[in-house]
């Protein structure tokens, strides 16, 4: 049975009143390697039904794997069970439709092993190339590809595949002192020039070379593209438009209501999210599996186009569903599978931005990010895999690790500059988020708040 | 005790199995693994005791593990017949031929006896998803609403969720186990904006490896809990902030499980150690080399790995290797004297067979080592918490865990929690906030001076522990008592967010 097969036969299974229907079909491909060899690997397959039921405003929500034919009549009619017992639930809406993507009937195609068939070979040799110059390198590779289709009794049709690429590659010093970091995103592997990525490491790992312990304090900090994406999509995950309204995190106004409006930096920066953005395509329409705070079973197939959450440097909007819209009083701007952070015109590359700092902290990386104090989004984590000094325009040598303690919005506050936005990966948050466009920025007093020993 | 459930045992389990593991031997594998699972989880979320959603959802399938010429192979698959278990094990020796391009070092497994035809069921009265859904919520519901009528909470939440996991293994060594088991976790928030600031106040259940039986009343008293939740945030949003500086710590075992887990469970994973996570979670600075010699706390701190405890969430018979699973040392008299361990890493140093450690929490994942319950022992005759708070004369007692990060080699961490109160003279005056503590895992556990006795012994855990590329989650527990500490950093969050 097709994918759309299952999706019309759940449709016309179920005796609710209303339903929704989705199908992910999944395949992935991997390579996991540390100390220049392999660790682990492998290829998956994967198929999920979802079926949402909707009885009166009552919603039951029933997922299963791998479902055969003779069980999908079990499979809809558990969720219209749970829609009948289900109490009514507050964010209940008509359901979104009708629309029809052109491409609804095309098959599903599975990623292999084969997308690594030049990569690998390329990674094998910069594993050589590594071990001949004394380096170690350690990483993970992995494309996932998702194809979704979405089905409703209200004449939703609607169909995204959804290619995930990514490349982490960590080197190390045999003695795993001096360790240095990058990784890309991609759609297909093609574009990865592992030996290039191998170069830049090679490099970071001779600044390091020269070793400058620093106590805590406050610094002024040059914060990578990888870094700045990592906060931001905290920012992001936190800008759920209930919570803030409910008086729960650093977006609500004291005394009642959304900080929308109000302005969150000097700087006239942007961020946005945009499903049509070159490179970081993802889907143009709600897919909610589930209900939650931040998104509703009744919004799927709801249309999404670019949205600006920052714009000029005030909070634009925060996400939100139907609902929640309807109870801020907002637009209805649900959330975006990626993020985009512009400055003004003639930002420059980081590389420009280290050779005019006079003195300061460089970071490749943040990590462990935790969320301190919701209230001002104060978030902790530590540095790793490379902090340098930055003197006279020039890296100097390694530094020590440290603890930070700090807010992303309250650095979009004291940032003093906001570099030329490039493609990147988070580096924590990639597991979840990979489709990111940020900037470098300079903060004149970053909060390192103790030292890690951690090398 | 418990039964397989007849459904799962109905899957054409051995027939996959021979189907898979011959194809691979037919194709040269040196050994082959074959695991098919079912992992069914629900969660429940409500808001001000009304439902805000709810997921009933399974994953099924099965993965097939090589090694050939050397080299892992890994595939999984979702068609449940003979032919396609087949294919599947022709896709994971095919990964294993274009995965030789990157390898440079043979994989060999730490010899584990035969465990054939066993079967293993966890410890618990009532299968979660025997309750209906309307049950389920409708408890929630009640015990949320009881805390609205309090007019000292504005809002709500509680969320439920559980888990069934159903394991098959077989390998070509002879080893085949079914297994089963369940685990729980409810949680109940109160919140409220007063006094100019926000706060919340949860209860301090920790997940556990028990059935529907433990919301109403086995192993947790969840009325009384939630009773009290009201009184302790009004406390709280009226309490003073700290003042920064350093503190003696009472730490009671609702918050030192996650601090053992960050700064010793993970610390001790051999793979870890040896760097197979060096480029995600990070190594260890329990190096391999310090085996034996690393006083990693105070001569009174004694910490185990063991996948046996009843109700643990690690707990089960046999690992996704087929290794019977055991209790063992981590930490003797403060030194530091095991590690965690799957058969690969085992036998790549030497240390005899594994100690059961293998964990894979998909059936489209690969097995990797993962976390026993790392649990920190009482004293046979330690004192009970009062006591320890008796020796302090300004210090905090902390319950219930909140933030939490440690660095990527398990050195500097920094935690906060759920309550802190208070100690001078001996004596608790009343809660303060705003409080996180930071330390450097060796000097945090050389200051520990008491460990409570096993009066004050709780279980916690999490449900959720992430390792690996890509990302698995493993359910783990961490038993501890209270435990003294000595001039601990203790920092103001308010200060540090530059206010």
């Amino acid at each position: 049975m097709t994918p759309q097969e299952t999706v019309e036969r759940a449709l016309a299974l179920s005796k609710a009143d209303d339903c929704v229907v989705i199908v992910d079909e999944g395949s992935t491909a991997n390579l996991r390697y540390a100390g220049n060899t392999l660790t682990t690997n492998g290829v998956t397959r994967s198929s999920r039904l979802t079926v949402i039921s909707v009885t009166g405003q009552g919603v039951g929500v029933v997922s299963r794997s791998a479902v055969r034919p003779d069980q999908l009549a079990d499979v809809v009619a558990a969720a219209d069970l749970a829609s009948r017992e289900a109490p009514p639930a507050e964010d209940a809406r008509p359901l979104v439709g009708p629309a029809v993507s052109p491409d609804w009937d095309v098959p599903a195609e599975p990623t292999s092993i084969g997308v690594f068939s030049a990569f690998a070979p390329a990674l094998g040799e910069a594993f050589a190339v590594a071990e001949t110059a004394n380096r170690k390198l350690y990483g993970f590779a992995e494309h996932v590809l998702t194809t979704t289709f979405l089905g409703s009794s209200s004449g939703l049709r609607l169909r995204h595949d959804q290619p995930t690429g990514r490349l982490e590659l960590n080197a190390k010093s045999p003695d795993m002192t001096r360790s240095a970091w990058t990784g890309v995103a991609t759609r297909d592997f093609s574009d990865v020039d592992v030996a290039a990525l191998d170069a830049g490491l090679a490099r970071r790992l001779d600044w390091a070379k020269r070793r400058l312990d620093l106590p805590p304090g406050r610094y002024e900090t040059l914060i990578p593209p990888s870094s700045v994406a990592d906060l931001m999509i905290y920012l992001y995950w936190s800008a759920g438009a209930r919570d803030a309204a409910d008086g729960r995190t650093v977006f609500s106004k004291p005394g009642g209501g959304t900080r929308v409006g109000e302005s969150l930096s000097g700087s006239p920066v942007r961020l946005s999210s945009d499903p049509a953005a070159a490179g970081i395509q993802c889907a143009p329409f709600v897919i909610a599996h589930a209900g939650g705070r931040q998104r509703s079973v009744f919004d799927n197939g709801l249309p999404l186009s670019s949205t600006d959450w920052i714009h000029d440097g005030s909070l634009a909007a925060l996400l939100q569903t139907r609902h929640s819209a309807e109870l801020t009083g907002l637009a209805t701007t649900p959330a975006i599978d990626n993020l985009i952070m512009t400055g003004p015109d003639g930002g420059r590359s980081l590389d420009e931005m280290v050779a005019s700092t006079e003195r300061g902290l460089l970071l490749t990386c943040l990590w462990y990010i935790r969320e301190v104090d919701p209230q001002t989004l104060l978030l902790t984590g530590l540095t790793r895999d490379g902090v340098y000094l930055v003197e006279k325009g020039e890296v100097v040598g390694e530094v020590n690790n440290f603890r930070f303690n700090e807010s992303p919005v309250g650095l979009l506050d004291r940032m003093t500059e906001v570099g030329r936005e490039e493609h990147t990966l988070p580096r924590e948050w990639s597991d979840y988020f990979t489709r990111a466009v940020m900037p470098a920025v300079r903060v004149p007093d970053f909060n390192m708040s103790t030292v890690s020993q951690a090398s | 005790m418990r039964q397989i459930d007849p459904d799962f045992l109905a899957l054409p389990l051995r027939q996959l199995a021979d189907a898979a593991l011959q194809r691979a031997r037919d194709l040269g594998a040196e050994h082959a693994d074959f695991r098919l699972e079912r992992v069914r989880g629900e969660t429940l979320n409500l808001f001000d005791a009304r439902l805000e959603g709810s997921m009933d959802a399974d994953d099924l399938g099965y993965a097939v593990r090589v090694i050939r010429d050397g080299t892992w192979g890994f595939a999984a698959g979702i068609e449940l017949t003979p032919e396609a278990a087949a294919a599947v094990a022709e896709q994971a020796v095919e990964v294993a031929r274009v995965a030789a391009a990157v390898n440079r070092e043979p994989v060999e497994l730490a010899p584990e006896p035969v465990h054939a035809g066993v079967t293993w069921v966890s410890s618990y009265e009532v299968d979660p998803f025997s309750v209906p859904l309307k049950e389920k919520v409708a408890l929630l519901a009640d015990w949320s609403a009881g805390l609205l009528k309090d007019p000292r909470v504005d809002h709500v939440a509680a969320s439920l969720m559980q888990v069934k996991e159903q394991k098959f293994y077989a390998d070509t060594a002879g080893t085949d186990t079914t297994q089963q088991r369940v685990r729980t976790h409810p949680v109940l928030t109160a919140m409220r904006a007063a006094e100019g600031r926000f706060d919340d106040m949860r209860t301090l259940a920790p997940p556990a490896g028990r059935g529907y039986e433990y919301l109403t009343g086995t192993g947790w008293d969840f009325p009384s809990e939630v009773a009290l939740l009201p009184e302790l945030l009004e406390e709280k949003l009226k309490a003073p902030s700290v003042e920064a500086g350093p503190y003696d710590l009472v730490i009671h075992p609702s918050n030192l499980w996650l601090t053992i887990h960050e700064s010793i469970g993970h610390a001790t994973e051999l793979d870890r150690a040896l760097g197979y996570e060096a480029a995600y979670a990070g190594t260890s600075f329990a190096t391999f080399d310090k085996l034996g010699t690393l006083q990693y706390g105070s001569p009174i701190m004694n910490v185990t790995g063991d996948r046996t405890a009843e109700h643990g969430l690690a707990t089960i018979g046999y690992d996704d290797e087929g290794v019977a699973t055991r209790r063992f040392d981590i930490v003797r008299d403060g030194r530091l004297v095991g590690y965690q361990l799957d058969r690969r890493m085992a036998l790549l140093k030497g240390l005899g067979p594994s100690n059961g450690c293998a964990f894979a929490d998909s059936p489209g994942h690969v097995p990797i080592q993962r976390m026993a319950n790392v649990s920190l022992l009482p004293a046979s005759e330690g004192p009970s918490t009062e006591e320890l708070i008796s020796r302090v004369e300004r210090g905090l007692f902390i319950l219930g865990d909140k933030s939490w990060s440690i660095d990527m080699q398990r050195y500097n961490f920094q935690f906060t929690g759920q309550r802190f109160y208070l100690i001078e003279n001996g004596r608790v005056t009343g809660q303060v906030r705003d409080v996180a503590y930071q330390a450097t895992t060796t000097d945090f556990w050389r200051s520990m001076e008491a460990v409570g006795g096993p009066q004050t012994y709780v279980l916690g855990g999490a449900m959720n522990c992430g390792k690996g590329q890509p990302g698995q989650v493993a359910p783990v527990s961490h038993g501890c008592p209270s435990a003294l500490f000595r001039g601990v950093k203790i920092l103001n969050t308010v200060q540090e967010g530059g206010k």
